[in-house]
């Protein structure tokens, strides 16, 4: 169903060729498919409408060079638009206080326990922070409960009054608990609650009031759909929150709710959740949710696991051929043994351009590279390093060398193509998008 | 036609003004737009694809939705607006799969215990769907048996033994990070050894692309089988009502891993549509049971196909 944005535009494209410059006339049929990739990711109906009518503008008039290929250009204009809707530089979280409080917020389910206990761990450990949590749900049933096994995890105390079911009361109380205790940072859990909930958004405006918090971050699902705009409105006007931890991330979810909450409040993202476990935390880099809002794949992401949780020396050394555009079928077979260490191998296939698409529908078991791999290892150590030695018959050897067909080794160089010129265009632009000439 | 003709519109409104706004339904600018004409012009269409695309149907599924409705119409040349408001829900209650029973019917066909598995994404109501349903069971002069097998994270057994408490059913539980089979296994045995009426698994929340989380559910599976071989009698898929079009992959994959055969959509007493289940419902042919409206044991009401679509609409 969801189609990567560049292959469409690439198709929508062939009719642009030849034309001098873009004009609304050329210009159409991309834009509907732009819109169309923006809906399907879940942006808000109207924020893509906006946004395509932004990208228009932009586009309208500029030459179409020789040098570049219009779907090309078209793709960095909309990258580069939908980068800056996502909000430039990172901004960091205020803990300046003492203590520093911290409120969440959020509908049902958003993850509000699980990232107060992921940020209290971070700001500990990389900051020096002496946090305390406090269980302010108390609605939710064993929602203390669950924060306080959270807090054992982490080693950070929680503070809870069984018996008080008055969150604000609770609130004050502990920030008076963390003061007497030398707690620097308080993080208040709060519970879930919709937008049209007065009493329960009274209740939360009231906690504010009364805690007057540093930081009051709004937790959401990265799964939202159309009504992401209407929540975070809603909570926005009713708390005048300082920014927005996006959750859930190690979905499959191309995440267009952040493109719509960004477009109504003006409010930074200032993290994401990777995961249910406590250490499951990362900052925001607008970059690559803007391409993974148009499903083209994260290989920055890919490329930094990679580094961090394996060979670095391999990646470093892997970065040098993407720059001398050396990356052969070596590094790629070498690539793939990486990725199947790492595990959750959908998740990383995923981010890879190009294979996102293709490993939708495969049920990824350990043998899922089995193909790719039986083709690279029936190439010759010379095909390897020379991919464009590839023509017909040894194309034909390497299919029925490796048991396969001859479609799919030119799949396999048509995706091992896109992945080499991704990987140029990121690393030449650090990770900034590529600039024209 | 205008479908995706955004460039022959000026923008209409800006953003702002136009969330600020009450929604007006869908009937009455359609109303509004047919009235004085004999036909149904690309502003209703227009008016009916914002409104689908709002309420999270996604693309495709308004694309086909309209098409029908363009052919219908094209069909019957006049007509009036009372004749397409009525084609325009029948044609989205045709794509909603049909769901004559509720599972308390059904617990009476089969034998006893009559097991029921949840399963789900990370936080969209599992648990509190489970407690909603042990309560309805309840109500009907069922027995039932609440099985903790969310092992995984922080306090579930708990959040779960809470809901036994206030439904009053028994739970069965082990420690936090135990086999969850084997909790599946126990509860089945337990309750077919007290002859209970029905089971009700509570299982963690699982992103849909983790394989081995997604393995499992078959495993749990399985082991269920050893006491009761026709178990899991239903496996329930519960959706939130917000999310956006990840619904579908959530559906396709769970559907891949384990045999769904109902739909839960909750949190719709939220300002959220849930349109996304349409597309799913007529694509995996699944029925949607229930949909949750609330946090206590009453909110959990069945699945009307009119009631939803006038919402959808409305
Ligand atoms: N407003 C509203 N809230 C709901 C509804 N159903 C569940 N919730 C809330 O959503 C949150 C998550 O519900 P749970 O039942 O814990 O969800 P779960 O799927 O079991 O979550 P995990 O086990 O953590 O994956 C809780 O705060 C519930 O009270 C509903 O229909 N409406
Ligand atoms: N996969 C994944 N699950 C998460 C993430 N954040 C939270 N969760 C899970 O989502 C569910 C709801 O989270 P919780 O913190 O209880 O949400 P709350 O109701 O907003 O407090 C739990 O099952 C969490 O384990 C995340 O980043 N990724
Ligand atoms: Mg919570
Ligand atoms: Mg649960």
């Amino acid at each position: 169903m969801f189609e990567n944005l560049s292959e469409r535009l690439e198709r929508s494209f062939k009719i642009l060729k030849g034309q001098g410059k873009i004009t609304e006339i050329n210009v159409a049929e991309t834009l509907k498919d732009v819109r169309k990739a923006l809906l399907d990711a879940d942006v808000n109906y109207k924020i893509a409408k906006t946004f395509t009518d932004t990208v228009k503008e932009k586009a309208l008039g500029m030459n179409v060079l020789t040098a570049i290929k219009p779907n090309e250009l078209m793709v960095k204009i909309v990258r580069d638009e939908l980068a800056l809707l996502m909000g430039g530089t990172s901004v960091d979280i205020n803990t300046k206080g003492s203590p520093a409080v911290i409120l969440m917020s959020g509908l049902q389910g958003s993850g509000k326990t699980t990232f107060s206990g992921k940020l209290a761990k971070m700001l500990k450990s990389k900051k020096g922070k002496n946090p305390l949590l406090a269980a302010c749900d108390v609605y939710r049933p064993a929602a203390i409960e669950q924060l306080k096994v959270l807090g054992e995890q982490i080693g950070v105390p929680v503070y809870s009054e069984i018996e008080n079911k008055n969150p604000i009361q609770i609130a004050q109380n502990a920030i008076a608990f963390a003061k007497k205790n030398g707690h620097d940072l308080l993080i208040i859990d709060t519970a879930g609650r919709l937008a049209i909930d007065e009493q329960m958004m009274n209740e939360i405006a009231a906690i504010k009031q009364a805690i007057q918090p540093q930081e009051i971050l709004f937790v959401v699902d990265s799964m939202t759909g159309q009504d992401a705009v209407n929540t975070a409105k809603e909570f926005n006007d009713r708390l005048d929150f300082t920014g927005v931890v996006l959750t859930k991330l190690d979905g499959d979810t191309r995440g267009g709710a952040a493109l719509s909450i960004r477009s109504v409040v003006d409010k930074p993202i200032k993290f994401v959740g990777t995961g249910e476990k406590m250490e499951a935390i990362d900052q925001f880099h607008p970059e690559r949710m803007a391409d993974r809002i148009l499903g083209m794949g994260d290989i920055v992401s890919l490329v930094e696991k990679a580094q961090e949780q394996y060979d670095e020396e391999e990646a470093r050394r892997v970065a040098k051929k993407i720059a001398k555009n050396q990356f052969d079928f070596n590094d790629f077979m070498g690539q793939i043994q990486q990725i199947k260490k790492m595990g959750n191998l959908k998740d990383l296939a995923a981010m890879i351009p190009g294979m996102g698409k293709a490993m939708k529908d495969v049920d990824i078991k350990d043998d899922a590279f089995k193909g790719i791999e039986a083709m690279i290892q029936s190439m010759t150590p010379a095909e390897r390093e020379n991919p464009q030695l590839l023509n017909g018959t040894r194309k034909m050897r390497i299919a029925n060398g490796s048991g396969t067909s001859i479609q799919e080794v030119n799949k396999l160089i048509k995706q091992f193509d896109g992945i080499r010129k991704m990987m140029r265009m990121v690393q030449r632009n650090g990770n900034k998008f590529p600039k024209l000439k | 036609m205008g479908l995706f003709s955004f460039f022959s519109k000026d923008k209409k409104e800006t953003l702002d003004k136009g969330l600020a706004k009450t929604k007006e339904s869908v009937f009455s600018k359609i109303t509004r737009a047919v009235v004085g004409k004999s036909k149904v012009d690309d502003e209703v269409l227009d008016n009916l694809e914002e409104a689908l695309l709002a309420s999270d149907v996604g693309v495709e599924t308004t694309l086909r939705i309209i098409e029908r409705i363009e052919k219908r119409v094209a069909d019957d040349k006049y007509m009036n607006t009372d004749e397409l408001n009525g084609i325009l829900k029948q044609e989205i209650i045709d794509l909603l799969a049909e769901n004559n029973t509720d599972f308390l019917q059904d617990t009476n066909e089969e034998g006893k215990p009559y097991v029921i598995m949840v399963v789900g994404v990370n936080g969209v109501g599992k648990t509190t769907t489970i407690g909603k349903l042990a309560y309805q069971f309840k109500q009907a002069g069922k027995s039932v048996y609440l099985g903790a097998a969310d092992t995984f994270r922080a306090a579930a057994v708990e959040q779960l033994c809470i809901w036994g408490e206030r439904v009053n059913v028994p739970v069965i539980k082990q420690k936090m990070g135990a086999d969850p089979a084997s909790v599946a296994f126990d509860t089945i045995s337990s309750a077919k050894a007290n002859n209970a009426d029905v089971v009700i698994i509570d299982t963690a929340g699982r992103l849909h692309n983790k394989v081995n989380l997604m393995h499992e559910l078959s495993k749990i599976k399985n082991v269920m089988q050893k006491v009761i071989p026709t178990a899991p009698h239903e496996v329930l898929l519960v959706l939130d009502g917000s999310t956006g079009q990840n619904a579908f992959e959530q559906a396709k994959q769970f559907t891949k891993a384990t045999q769904i055969t109902a739909l839960a959509i909750t949190k719709l007493d939220g300002t959220a549509k849930g349109g996304v289940v349409i597309g799913i419902s007529d694509q995996f042919k699944i029925p949607v049971k229930y949909i949750g409206l609330g946090e206590k044991m009453e909110d959990l009401q069945l699945f009307d196909k009119t009631a939803f679509v006038q919402s959808l609409l409305g």
